[in-house]
């Protein structure tokens, strides 16, 4: 392979972001040299095991693949803006969308998720940490090597570009030659293989590492959404995790899986890929459910309306979620018998979904509603998903599907529940949990600019396109001629897309300005929440709960309030507390991983080997590993506490 | 001043609506040009009215909702009730979507198993044989004995049943206002019946990504009387050119071509819905098979 072939060449735009990455990377050796933080980076952040720290890596991972996948969505949109644009080529437009969508889902949707769960689940449950600390670190690095991995294909080797679907025969060798697609397969593989382990852990440490009292129908329902997640995590991953390795073998051994020669099924891909992907997008949306349940009823300063509906609600929606996957392909002419089933089961989620709506309108029904930023995103999805959510009822609908599918009513449609579901709910959680994290409120006032300026421009972008899809226009298209009338829409689209980007910008300012001036949180309860995350100081202590708090009702905190006790810790009854030791073999063992999916990606099969041995001796050593955590003594316990002010 | 703002907020998509009546001879999925596409509307409009109704019920609860119990002055000090649930209320918002539900369902299921079958038993319906490859439309008339590449004539009120396949990746076949999509793939067949009502000149396109040239990969169709159609069959057959194997091997090289017409069918020798296009073997392009299997190079895949 000639250099010229290994980096990415010939384009403006890739070299600007070469030198930029190589900046970057030369700016962070040098602060983190000057202000001698290696070691603290080392000790505090690359072998910690801690839930809160791995999660608040997973939230800055996932806002910094929100920049990337919202800069690729700038470049369609400026592309798409006006007919016969020659800003991008259709080769650098097919690259762009693929990332775009993969990294969206999977790098920016899915660990902003994780990273929020990570931080707020044992602390709902009056946890200490997770069921598995160490696996936990291991789910977080091979998640962060996988999507770095992913995003340097653009410079190194060239990015995927057949659809963040990859459909078969496109995404063979046949029609893909080159390296992107074995980007595609190999890093998608590394961080699947994370989640699932991720599931594993959640699952585990709430079913069995809940406070005494805590019944599985006394769960915040943040939680509960959470449990559920991750039951579709450990049924639909393993599906992932095969058809990825099958497309492995055909990209890299020319097995023929999918290809079209030699009794290959190309469908086979699309079933694997949607019986993951439908779950996929619940594994998403769910724990939105689940932030604006709990947002909503704080600042409404209500309990959850009908918790055992919403309960049995996100069960059903779990359940059904499996049996629709065929709707992604209702045109592949499977017949109208199975079209009708699929349209059915599909339509039959909108059932309980629709409960969900009725039952937030009526928390909100009799309350004090106070709009906080948390609060404006979180009642703010509620049309917006509506809107997204009839819209999917029609696309449901197979005989009139055929005219949707593969337009811009699809993308219209996906955007809305992606991004009014998910990207709301985490932006929502993102203010609600703040202090947790980092001590601090963010900023109200730029927290509202953030807000309008998203939703006005995230309504002006997206709306147009549903009527651009009634108007013919398909997905994926880099250009469209000016004869079709679809100028005046694009134009709006694309207007509210860059509203949407000085929102996130304001964001980010936000973030920063708030570090440096905003608000301390000294009570550790800003909102006058209801669950047992808003009894510990803000940001919370390493042992999260210096005793664990026993449950009594729903919603624990608030109960504990109402009481007039308070969530109070008698330093009398303090013992000292056994926490997991802090370990390096999670990271190291991951960076192996990612020098064996490099690889892979490029057929170097004797750098791949050496860091699979890599891999395996860290297991080993892992299985000979005897050091089981270390104690935190009472003294240094009641120190934390007292100054954190939650002590007696 | 907030309140404001959330009304304005919820008008957003109204203001949109407003702009778009603009746009709306544009929109060709609205604008049924034949039965399949009628079909077609008609259920897309059902669900409308019911999609929206949904909207308004939503929107106006949510609206009422907030105004009233917003923490404005004296209310500071009002302590919401706590109130678990409320049986007989969940139980409606259950049964009125399930409703809801039935009645988008019941005509769902009835068109789609009708679009499986000609519009009208009387007429016999004209069959063609389309194949997609990169990046360009092919049209067999076996019948007929005549083929066109990237336009398509049909006679009017004559049911057309389109047999689809592919050479390569999978494509899909969508004229919007002559109805719905399906794909075309490789070494598979599926059926697609459409049929225009009034002579005119309808956009068709590839809806689904097939790589670098998938944007262009368009074809007409051309609708006309019967009369017409049949002086047109006439003239191509006795004007048009003979496709030769050579000359259909060039086509399907990937790329771009413009329309071409021939007075006899690739079907005499290929069909791509039978045999797996990938090993079409005989033809002498073919004969490097053994290069394909070692080396990725994209040259080969020029058959
Ligand atoms: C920030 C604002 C965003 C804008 C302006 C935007 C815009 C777009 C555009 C223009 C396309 C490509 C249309 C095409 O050519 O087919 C697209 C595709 C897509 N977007 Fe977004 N998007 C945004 C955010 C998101 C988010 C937050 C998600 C997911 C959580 C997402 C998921 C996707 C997916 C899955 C695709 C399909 C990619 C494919 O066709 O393979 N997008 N988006
Ligand atoms: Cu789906
Ligand atoms: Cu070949």
């Amino acid at each position: 392979m000639k250099w010229s072939e290994f980096f990415v060449t010939g384009e403006p735009l890739i070299y600007a972001a070469d030198v930029s990455i190589v900046l970057t990377m030369i700016g962070i050796v040098f602060v983190l040299t000057y202000f001698k933080k290696w070691k603290w980076l080392w000790n505090e952040w690359l072998t910690t095991v801690d839930h809160k720290k791995i999660g608040v890596m997973y939230i800055i991972s996932a806002v910094l693949m929100l920049f990337r996948g919202g800069v690729d969505a700038l470049l369609m949109r400026a592309q798409l803006t006006a007919p016969n644009m020659k800003f991008l080529d259709s080769q650098h437009y097919n690259e762009i969308f693929t990332t775009h969508g993969t990294i969206m889902i999977l790098f920016m949707a899915m660990p902003f998720i994780i990273g929020l769960m990570n931080i707020v689940v044992p602390l709902q449950i009056g946890a200490r940490d997770v069921a598995y600390p160490y696996l936990n670190a291991i789910s977080f690095w091979l998640f962060f090597v996988g999507a770095m991995l992913f995003n340097i294909a653009f410079v190194i080797g060239g990015s995927p570009d057949a659809g963040w679907t990859a459909y078969f025969p496109l995404a063979g060798n046949e029609f893909s030659p080159g390296v992107g697609n074995n980007y595609y397969a190999v890093a998608l593989q590394i961080s699947g293989i994370g989640t699932l382990m991720t599931g594993i852990n959640f699952l585990v440490t709430i079913l069995k590492m809940r406070a005494p009292g805590m019944t599985l129908m006394r769960m915040p329902m943040f939680t509960w959404t959470i449990l559920i997640t991750c039951v579709l995590i450990i049924f639909a991953f393993p599906v992932l995790t095969v058809a990825l390795a099958l497309m492995t073998f055909d990209r890299l051994f020319d097995t023929q899986f999918f290809t079209m020669a030699n009794g290959g099924m190309s469908m086979l891909w699309a079933n694997l890929f949607w019986i993951w992907g439908h779950p996929e997008v619940y594994i998403v949306i769910l724990p939105s459910f689940g932030i604006f349940s709990e947002v909503v009823s704080t600042f409404a300063r209500k309990r959850l309306f009908g918790y055992k509906a919403m309960v049995y609600s996100i069960v059903g929606i779990a359940f059904l979620s499996f049996i629709v996957w065929v709707h992604h392909f209702f045109t592949m002419g499977a017949g109208a018998a199975v079209n009708s089933f699929f349209s059915i089961t599909t339509m039959a989620i909108a059932v309980p979904t629709g409960v969900k709506i009725f039952n937030w309108l009526f928390t909100l029904r009799k309350g004090r509603i106070r709009f906080t930023t948390a609060m404006l995103w979180s009642l703010a999805f509620i049309p917006n998903f509506v809107i997204g959510g009839v819209t999917g009822v029609m696309l449901a609908m197979a005989a009139a599907d055929y005219q949707y599918h593969n337009s811009y009513f699809l993308i219209a449609h996906f955007h809305y529940v992606l991004i009014a579901g998910t990207v709301f709910a985490c932006f929502a959680g993102l203010h609600y949990w703040y202090p947790k994290m980092f001590g601090h409120i963010l900023n109200e006032r730029l927290g509202k600019w953030t807000f309008w300026l998203f939703m006005i421009g995230f309504n002006i972008c997206f709306f147009p396109m549903y009527f651009l899809g009634l108007m013919g226009m398909t997905r994926r298209m880099y250009t469209y001629s000016a004869g079709l009338g679809w100028t005046p829409l694009n134009v709006v689209a694309s207007v509210g897309a860059a509203l949407m980007g000085i929102g996130f910008i304001v964001l980010c300012y936000n973030i920063y300005y708030s570090a440096r001036y905003g608000e301390r949180d000294m009570t550790g309860d800003p909102w006058d929440g209801r669950t047992l995350e808003w009894a510990t100081s803000s940001p919370v202590a390493h042992y999260n709960f210096a005793v664990i708090p026993e449950v009594k009702d729903l919603d624990a905190y608030w109960e504990m309030k109402k009481s007039g006790k308070g969530f109070e810790i008698d330093e009398e009854k303090l013992k000292p507390i056994h926490m997991p030791s802090n370990s390096g073999r999670p990271f190291l063992i991951s960076i192996a991983f990612f020098f064996a999916g490099f690889g892979l990606v490029f057929k170097w099969f004797t750098l791949a080997i050496i860091a699979a041995v890599f891999i395996i001796l860290g297991l080993i050593l892992r299985s000979f590993d005897d050091d089981d955590g270390y104690y935190i003594s009472v003294d240094e316990i009641k120190r934390t506490e007292r100054l954190t002010g939650k002590g007696a | 001043m907030k309140q404001k703002m959330w009304k304005w907020a919820s008008l957003l998509p109204l203001s949109l609506l407003l702009l778009l009546s603009g746009c709306s001879e544009n929109m060709l999925v609205l604008q049924p040009k034949g039965p399949v596409a009628k079909t077609q509307y008609d259920l897309i409009m059902w669900s409308i009215g019911f999609m929206l109704l949904i909207i308004v019920v939503v929107f106006v609860l949510f609206t009422v909702v907030l105004v009233r119990y917003r923490e404005k002055p004296g209310r500071d000090n009002y302590e919401p009730p706590e109130e678990e649930g409320n049986t007989l209320l969940e139980i409606v918002w259950t049964a009125i979507p399930i409703l809801i539900v039935t009645a988008l369902a019941v005509p769902t299921v009835k068109a789609t198993f009708a679009l499986e079958k000609p519009s009208q038993k009387s007429v016999k319906p004209l069959t063609i044989h389309v194949t997609a490859a990169n990046w360009k439309w092919i049209f067999s008339y076996p019948e007929q004995n005549i083929e066109t590449v990237n336009y398509v004539n049909i006679p009017e009120d004559v049911p057309v049943k389109f047999k689809l396949t592919s050479v390569g990746p999978m494509s899909s076949f969508w004229v919007p206002q002559l109805g719905g999509q399906k794909y075309a793939m490789d070494g598979m067949e599926t059926e697609l019946f459409l049929e225009a009502d009034e002579p005119g000149s309808y956009m068709g396109r590839n809806a689904n990504f097939t790589g670098k040239d998938f944007t262009h990969m368009e074809f007409e169709v051309v609708a006309q009387t019967k009369d017409d159609f049949n002086k047109w069959v006439k003239e191509v057959q006795q004007t048009a050119p003979k496709l030769s194997k050579g000359k259909y091997e060039t086509i399907l090289k990937p790329g771009l071509v413009g329309r071409m017409t021939f007075s006899n069918t690739h079907l005499e020798w290929i069909d791509h819905a039978k045999q797996n296009s990938h090993h079409m073997g005989k033809t002498e392009e073919h004969s490097e098979n053994t290069k394909h299997h070692e080396g990725m190079d994209m040259e080969h895949h020029s058959h």
